[in-house]
């Protein structure tokens, strides 16, 4: 058994914030209280079967959940394998990552699926919930297997990387996906506008001459969603949301009650288009936006509009990303800096409170999968703590993953993870950690 | 090294005293073009690599003139030739280039931000040859040395560039640079080629969609290439363009009177410019050509053969020689 003493608990679902310890078995939480270590002195196990973890000075929270990444595997393992991916996860405070299907054959089929879950039972370090693809091959014409990759463990579909093509398709799949409980998640975005754009349309882009994609991109990709929800009452989740206009939509859907949610990742949150440089580690899709984009998002985080905090990480080979900015791909990897950017840039800068960034990582993901994530007995033994004090500088040579895509190398933080438990078991413990219990 | 700067990569980062420092060190290259006997031994035993990885003529076989009547080798290399269809690398080629020791490198990509990306990983010494739609700083220098001679200066100039400012990287370049000297630009063409965004790279750009308001007051005129096919957009017809834009001999005379035409070339007759206008007093199309040797090989002797500001200049002492 394993006692997580000393630490500030803090539970969204419960809006607790308070010192306690929290005990916990081999797979769910056993006991939480001002001292959860008092019940081994009567029928409990022995004290001498109890691994003490000290969380003075540290934060307990339930279990962190990145709904969007991309693990690579099966086909990309010189980027990243589940292995290499996971490894980087639990290091960021992940103990549950929902890896896309944009791998390499498509997760569009339940075999696909199985195999990236018997991978992850191997390898993995944190849990692996794959999303299937919404179209075979997301190639945007059919359905791919989606009731049969429920069954192997899908947690929703989406055509990441594109917008689920067309209307019509999208309407298909809301309907299909509505009768097998599972959220539509859409990477909004008209192709038509995005025409071969590589960041976002405005004065930065004017400046450096690089192709630009308006932010009416997403905000009307946003919009036909919203409305095909509306028609078929199907749980939509909108992917990596960068603009006022998407941002708008979300909330006219969930003033009317619908189940639309949506995510933000680390990275629009903290960097606009201004800090675009010639320099593919910030080239990113959807792109960096605007100053005032980037603000109205930091509002949707504040009051409620926003569900979630997900990392996007997409790794990158070196040499595919050290090439002209036009010819670079999309993406940079996010597990390592995603809490650190949330306490450093949305808690210090006195944005949101510590208890709502906690909600991002955890209820909010999980209320968007259809799950609940609190911190009371009976409850999985999956737990993160963090500090949201600790100063540490971020070096890409050092991280878990196979890939150093990341315009973070080299910056300073002041918050980050300290130890990620799964199933009652430290999967990784920061190092310095003992040293900031002192 | 020319004041404090190794590499050409825009004109966005220079100051108005550097610009103006290449302007005045290129003036007696200008003199030197009409010598009979054109070669300087300034650079013998140089090397220029010259990496067009974008089709060009005439600033390839400017840069590789300017280079030789220096005394400078070059080294060619093409956008068709074999390693860059053969899938090889940006980077890849560029170090192959630098492994075989030039002085400097002059690059000409399609996408904005190569030379840029080539200077950061490279040691030798790198000169934009224009980068996609982003720059094209000797473009911008030729421009201001050839206004500067037929207007006797280059300060505080109400300049209207006609086309589509968008796509242009010699617009940006144009911009950047008259701006350091207090410029009023003017930008008119099709409204989709001129968005507003582009008032923000200086101060005191104005949008102006009429062409008979836009050249109003105008001391220069600068005329883009005009492409009517573009990959990712919509076409424009040429008649379109014709009607609204195509600088012609009547609207030019709405411009102060004689007013400077430039144009960057290739320039086609008809459609962007009327052949009149091309072949009247007031272009200035073959001076640019003229010019560009002259500035090129300015940036040549300072940035490849590494002069020092103050250095006796190689060209006067040619043509004190020669008398």
């Amino acid at each position: 058994m394993l006692l997580i003493k000393g630490g500030r608990v803090i539970d969204p679902a419960s809006g607790a914030d308070s010192a306690r310890d929290v005990l916990l078995d081999s797979q769910r939480i056993s006991k939480v209280g001002p001292d959860a270590s008092a019940s081994t002195t009567g029928a409990g196990p022995k004290a001498s079967d109890i691994e003490i973890f000290d969380a003075t000075g540290l934060i307990v929270a339930p279990g962190f959940i990145d709904l969007h990444c991309h693990l690579r595997e099966p086909g990309q393992e010189m980027s990243e394998t589940i292995e290499t991916g996971t490894r980087a996860a639990a290091r960021g405070g992940f103990t549950a990552v929902c890896c896309m299907p944009n791998t390499q054959p498509v997760n569009d089929s339940a075999s696909v699926t199985r195999g990236i879950v018997e991978r992850a039972a191997a390898h993995a370090s944190v849990r692996v919930w794959p999303i299937g693809a919404a179209s075979m091959g997301s190639k945007g014409e059919a359905l791919a297997e989606i009731a049969a990759m429920k069954d192997a463990g899908i947690v929703g579909v989406s055509d990441d990387g594109k917008p689920i093509a067309t209307a019509r398709l999208m309407r298909q799949v809301m309907d299909y996906c509505r009768s097998l409980d599972l959220p539509v998640i859409d990477h909004c975005e008209d192709p038509t506008l995005f025409a071969g754009g590589v960041m976002r349309e405005g004065a930065a882009s004017i400046r450096l001459g690089l192709k630009g994609i308006p932010a009416e991109s997403e905000s009307i990709c946003a919009g036909r969603d919203v409305e095909l929800a509306l028609l078929t009452e199907a749980r939509l989740h909108i992917a990596h949301m960068s603009t006022r206009g998407a941002l708008e939509y979300v909330r006219f859907a969930k003033k009317r009650g619908m189940p639309v949610t949506c995510e933000v990742t680390p990275h629009h949150f903290t960097l606009t288009d201004e800090d675009v440089r010639y320099d593919s580690r910030y080239k990113m899709n959807p792109p960096l936006a605007s100053r005032q984009d980037r603000d109205a998002i930091i509002e949707g985080l504040a009051d409620g509009s926003v569900d979630a905090i997900a990392t996007d990480h997409a790794p990158h080979h070196p040499a595919s990303k050290d090439v002209e900015f036009d010819h670079a791909p999309f993406g940079i990897t996010g597990f390592e800096t995603a809490l650190a950017l949330g306490v450093s840039e949305l808690v210090h800068r006195g944005k949101i409170s510590l208890l709502r960034l906690v909600e991002l990582f955890t209820v909010g993901p999980a209320r968007v999968l259809g799950m609940e994530r609190r911190i009371a007995s009976g409850q999985p033994a999956d737990l993160t703590i963090f500090s949201a004090d600790h100063a540490w500088t971020f070096r890409a040579a050092e991280s878990a993953s196979r890939s150093r895509n990341t315009p973070f190398d080299g910056r300073a933080f002041r918050g980050a993870p300290m130890a990620t438990i799964i199933g009652g078991r430290i999967v990784y413990r920061r190092e310095s950690a003992a040293k900031v219990a002192d | 090294m020319l004041q404090h700067f190794e590499d050409l990569l825009g004109i966005e980062t220079l100051t108005r005293e550097q610009i103006t420092f290449i302007l005045d060190q290129s003036k007696p290259f200008q003199e030197f073009q009409r010598h009979p006997l054109k070669k300087l031994a300034t650079l013998r035993g140089k090397t220029v690599a010259l990496a067009f990885f974008e089709p060009s003529t005439r600033t390839r076989i400017s840069f590789a003139t300017a280079a030789a009547r220096l005394g400078a080798d070059t080294m060619n290399l093409q956008a068709e030739s074999s390693s860059l269809k053969k899938g090889e690398s940006l980077l890849d080629t560029v170090r192959t280039l630098e492994a075989m020791r030039p002085d400097g490198i002059v690059i000409r990509h399609s996408s904005s931000g190569a030379a840029d990306f080539v200077a950061e990983r490279l040691e030798t010494p790198v000169l934009n040859a224009g980068d996609g739609t982003h720059e094209h700083p000797t473009q911008g220098l030729l421009d201001a040395l050839t206004i500067r001679d037929r207007l006797g200066k280059l300060d505080g100039l109400n300049v209207t560039i006609l086309g589509d400012i968008l796509h242009s990287r010699v617009a940006r370049s144009n911009i950047h640079l008259l701006s350091r000297f207090g410029a009023r630009i003017t930008l008119c063409g099709p409204a989709m080629w001129v968005p507003r965004e582009l008032e923000c790279l200086a101060p005191n750009i104005r949008r102006e969609p009429r062409i008979e308001k836009a050249l109003k007051e105008a001391d220069v005129i600068i005329v883009l290439r005009v492409q009517t096919e573009r990959i990712h957009e919509p076409a424009l017809a040429a008649e379109e363009y014709i009607l609204g834009y195509q600088l012609t001999g009547e609207r030019l005379r709405l411009a102060r009177e004689g007013a400077p035409v430039l144009h960057p070339g290739p320039m086609i007759r008809g459609l962007e410019i009327d052949p009149d206008v091309a072949d009247g007093p007031q272009s200035c199309v073959l001076e640019q050509v003229t010019n560009g040797l002259a500035v090129r090989m300015a940036l040549l002797y300072h940035l490849v053969g590494g002069a020092p500001a103050d250095a006796p200049h190689p060209a006067k002492e040619r043509s004190h020689a020669a008398d």
